[in-house]
């Protein structure tokens, strides 16, 4: 699936080893496992094969260890530049807790158990290969098969010989991360139903293809001539047949019509289920009379399409849902609790409150608490949107959901679960999404009026013709229902849907909801993010006042932080070979000591203002004006100082990304408006909005998730159509409030949850694409539905001057249908690089 | 020509059967993924243990 695909490379960019300076160019050999070039500071002359990092020597030992080396032969050239293997090092403990064996495990016969995950790293068929061969690994797995559509892994195991996270670690270890399914009676629930629908298609198909077989034939009969014992067979036959079509393969509609009957809302199977049984009982009636019309080919024709046109759409939408469950999986659920000296990977829901975990750095906190031990710096951009880390030390609170990002830290467990911040932001999600009005699609609403005409038309077609011929008034007013039941009216909307969620995955958006294709084509006020969606969401180094000599020197004293000044310095400067003699990272800056090749080892200093200056007591004028200076603009600033004296100082932002002010050029065209809505420092925003130079209604900082969420109700209580774009678990009950929450690609797991429609590419521009798509698609649906009422104009005519013959409605039917199904699906609707 | 009152049960009888053929194949999951048994056809079964044909489905149909 591409977003994980996309989210891989770049993660390996990052995490990979730092790229040395080359001092003479060496030859390049490539990495025996992954196919990369080998970093020169790990080549081993004397060695025949190479690798480029721990991970791939690990995973090339296991693989020739286990007799699987025909992995290399399996997979293609270019699936081999896939990467580094990824291993999260987890040891899955949890996985061996006793409710984790009694809710996720199924049991096999002779005692085995069986278990479903999801996999990462899966990319391509060899490593499908690889997967299934599981068992040649560890002995205790018996089979392992893997489902792409899905992107699940089911093991059989038995428990005896090894436990389950014995069975992770392997997976682990050879870069395929497991995660537990989320959910496996959802999956199962939802399996039942395609199954079920599938299973009614099929005897749609069927029944239609026959009883059009002798529908033929009694067509050919009224032209020709037939026996009268020869039409009543056919006749009897066509009802043996058309029955089950009608009420097994059909009933999906009839339960829809009286769903909507019920609720007094407009919905396409009403007047669906309405030609149905009055096209069934006529028809029925006059076999039974042995006179009169029959319509059962085009009833079961109908029904067939119909259920064609579901299906597709039901296929296309479940690929947007199930890739939001796969990431939903990926949150992390477990914590490592401690127990006088002992460490333990527990599941979060094993904590009570006042349990004591350890936090390492890199890790996210699972919990509410507060720290009883250590300080740390934490990213809390998933809670509050903030762009800088929150310096923490012993007393503090910590939230779950943030990250730790510099030391370890132990936190007293205060809440758990749904009684975190988070858990109770979640659950506002829930709440606000379920009151949520659903929409109502514009097909549904045409078919609302569609119903009155065709029952007030019946009506008085009964009523004329039973004054001018009694005997034929029924068979026209059936002639007139089913003729304008409407196949194509009903198909239109599917079919482009359905088409349009497909081309719309093609380019990077996933609609979880047709309806949502319908909300965002017409214009109304988007509500953008800032951290994450206008910006980057990481800092970079954007200016640079020093010798740029000292660059390098710097570089070296980060190269080994996970603090994200620190990853903003590698990524902007080039790397070396600079090695620390002494590293101390302290809360707000790191100190070392470093020698550059032939001269002495130097003192350096790089931090924070307040770091800095604690450290050499004072800092010059020239030093603090540029740092405040740089503060006022919305930057940080970082100084360097060497020996003791203040040398450089560097600035970081939170860059604005490429694409945005092109893509929201491109919306405004469309006759959107924008707004911005940011738990970030006004001054950031006001920086970030200056530089982005497009109109905007608002721009607000200093907003909480509960506050972006009242911003958002507000809003829609005026009237306005509002969709929110964000990436955070701050703007999720901002998002579930709008009209349509827009996740861009990067968001956290819980804001693509709340999302209804998600980007799988970096950047904006996807969200200006599923807008411009979003217009056309609805145009090729009006054009569709158009169409079809004109179509079915026609078809009123003829049956209310009582010209139609089941012949005519045999050939009308499909040929609106024909057309209808080739405008939905040969117009264009999301492409790449287009104008509206 | 009457023949036809005989060639028509036997067509609906055939019909039956590939519907019921359907039937099981929808239900036994044969149609749940298809794009995978497409690659594991071309990996050849060179050794390792005799793999149960299709165990999968029958589970999930009880």
């Amino acid at each position: 699936m591409s977003p994980k695909g996309g989210q891989q490379v770049s993660a390996a960019v990052e995490i990979g080893t730092p790229a040395p300076v080359r001092v003479c160019p060496p030859p390049e050999p490539n990495c025996a496992h992954c196919g990369l070039p080998v970093p020169a500071a790990r080549l081993e002359p004397k060695r025949e094969t190479q690798f480029c990092c721990d991970g791939c020597e690990s995973v090339f030992a296991i693989l020739h260890g286990a007799g699987l080396t025909e992995y290399y032969t399996q997979r293609g050239p270019s699936d081999a530049r896939n990467g580094t293997p990824q291993r999260s090092k987890r040891k899955f403990e949890e996985l061996d807790e006793p409710a984790f064996r009694q809710s996720r495990c199924q049991p096999q016969v002779g005692g085995a158990l069986s278990c479903e995950f999801f996999v990462e790293g899966v990319h391509c068929s060899a490593c499908v290969w690889l997967l299934e061969r599981l068992p040649r690994v560890t002995p205790a797995v018996f089979e392992a098969r893997y489902d792409l559509t899905r992107s699940v892994l089911q093991i059989v195991w038995d428990p005896t010989l090894a436990p389950l996270s014995e069975v992770a670690r392997a997976l682990d270890s050879l870069g395929y991360t497991p995660h537990p399914t989320y959910s496996t009676t959802l999956a199962a629930e939802q399996r039942k139903g395609d199954r079920a629908l599938l299973l009614r298609l099929g005897i749609a198909g069927a029944a239609a293809g026959n009883v059009m077989l002798m529908a033929l034939a009694l067509y050919s009969g009224e032209y020709a001539g037939m026996a009268a014992e020869y039409a009543t067979f056919f006749r009897w036959g066509s009802l043996a047949i058309a029955t089950p079509a009608v009420f097994w393969g059909g009933n999906l509609f009839f339960r829809g019509g009286l769903a909507s009957l019920r609720t007094r809302t407009p919905h396409m199977d009403l007047p669906v289920s309405l030609g149905l049984l009055a096209g069934y009982l006529g028809s029925a009636v006059n076999t039974l009379r042995g006179q009169g019309e029959v319509y059962f080919d085009s009833l079961c024709t109908l029904i067939f399409l119909l259920l064609v046109g579901r299906y597709l759409q039901r296929t296309h939408q479940r690929r947007s849902a199930k890739a939001s469950e796969l990431l939903n999986a990926l949150a992390p659920t477990t914590a490592r609790l401690i127990e006088g000296e002992a460490l333990r990977e527990v599941p979060a829901s094993a904590l009570r409150v006042g349990d004591i975990v350890e936090v390492r750095e890199g890790e996210r906190v699972t919990v509410d608490g507060v720290i009883c031990n250590g300080g740390s710096a934490l990213d809390t951009s998933l809670l509050t949107g903030e762009s800088f880390p929150e310096e923490v030390s012993v007393g503090d609170r910590v939230h779950a959901g943030t990250s730790n990002l510099s030391a370890p830290i132990r936190v007293r467990v205060e809440s758990v679960g749904s009684d975190t911040r988070l858990g109770r932001l979640m659950h506002s999600v829930e709440t606000t999404q379920r009151e949520r009005a659903p929409i109502v699609r514009f097909a549904d609403r045409v078919a609302g009026y569609f119903v009155q005409v065709i029952v007030a038309l019946a009506a008085f077609t009964l009523l004329v013709w039973s004054r001018l011929d009694a005997s034929h008034a029924i068979d026209h007013t059936v002639a007139l229902l089913v003729v304008t039941c409407p196949c194509a009216l009903g198909m239109a909307t599917p079919l482009a849907v359905s088409a349009a969620l497909r081309a719309a995955a093609r380019c990077g958006v996933l609609f979880k909801g047709g309806e949502f294709i319908e909300e965002l084509a017409r214009p109304g006020i988007i509500v953008f993010d800032k951290t994450g969606t206008l910006t980057e969401g990481r800092l970079a180094l954007v200016s640079w006042s020093g010798d740029e000599a000292l660059k390098p020197l710097v570089r070296a004293v980060e190269a080994t932080s996970g603090h994200p000044i620190a990853r903003a310095f590698q990524r902007s400067i080039a790397g070396n070979d600079l090695r620390c003699e002494a590293r101390e990272e302290h809360p707000g800056g790191v100190r070392a000591r470093i020698a550059e090749p032939g001269r002495d080892a130097r003192d350096v200093l790089v931090g924070s203002i307040s770091f800095v200056r604690a450290i050499l007591g004072s800092l010059p004028i020239w030093a603090i004006n540029l740092a405040q200076a740089h503060a006022a603009a919305g930057r940080t600033p970082v100084l360097v100082a060497i020996d003791g004296e203040v040398s450089a100082i560097a600035a970081f932002a939170d860059t604005i990304r490429a694409d945005a002010a092109s893509s929201l050029k491109r919306l405004a065209e469309l006759g959107f408006q924008f707004e911005v809505l940011s738990g970030d420092d006004q001054r950031v925003v006001d920086a970030v909005v200056a530089e982005l130079g497009v109109p905007l209604l608002n721009a607000t900082g200093g907003a909480s998730p509960e506050a972006k969420l009242a911003t958002i109700s507000a809003l829609r209580a005026q009237g306005q159509r509002v969709f929110m774009v964000g990436d955070g678990v701050n703007d999720a009950a901002a998002m579930a409030a709008a009209n349509v929450g827009v996740a861009v690609h990067g968001g956290a797991e819980a804001c693509l949850s709340a999302a209804d429609v998600f980007t799988t590419r970096p950047g904006l521009e996807t969200v200006a694409l599923a807008a411009e798509g979003s217009k056309r698609t609805m145009r090729v649906i009006r054009i569709g539905i158009g169409l079809s009422l004109a179509y079915n104009a026609l078809g009123i005519a003829l049956a209310v001057t009582g010209r139609l013959d089941p012949l005519w409605a045999a050939v009308l039917m499909p040929l609106s249908s024909i057309s209808v199904v080739t405008a939905a699906l040969r117009a264009r609707t999301f492409t790449q690089s287009s104008t509206p | 020509m009457s023949i036809i009152f005989l060639i028509l049960p036997v067509t609906l009888f055939l019909s039956a059967g590939a519907v019921a053929a359907f039937a099981w194949a929808t239900r036994s999951g044969q149609f749940d993924d298809l794009e995978t048994p497409g690659i594991r056809l071309l990996h050849d079964e060179s050794s390792g243990k005799a793999r149960p044909t299709d165990q999968k489905g029958e589970r999930e149909a009880g």
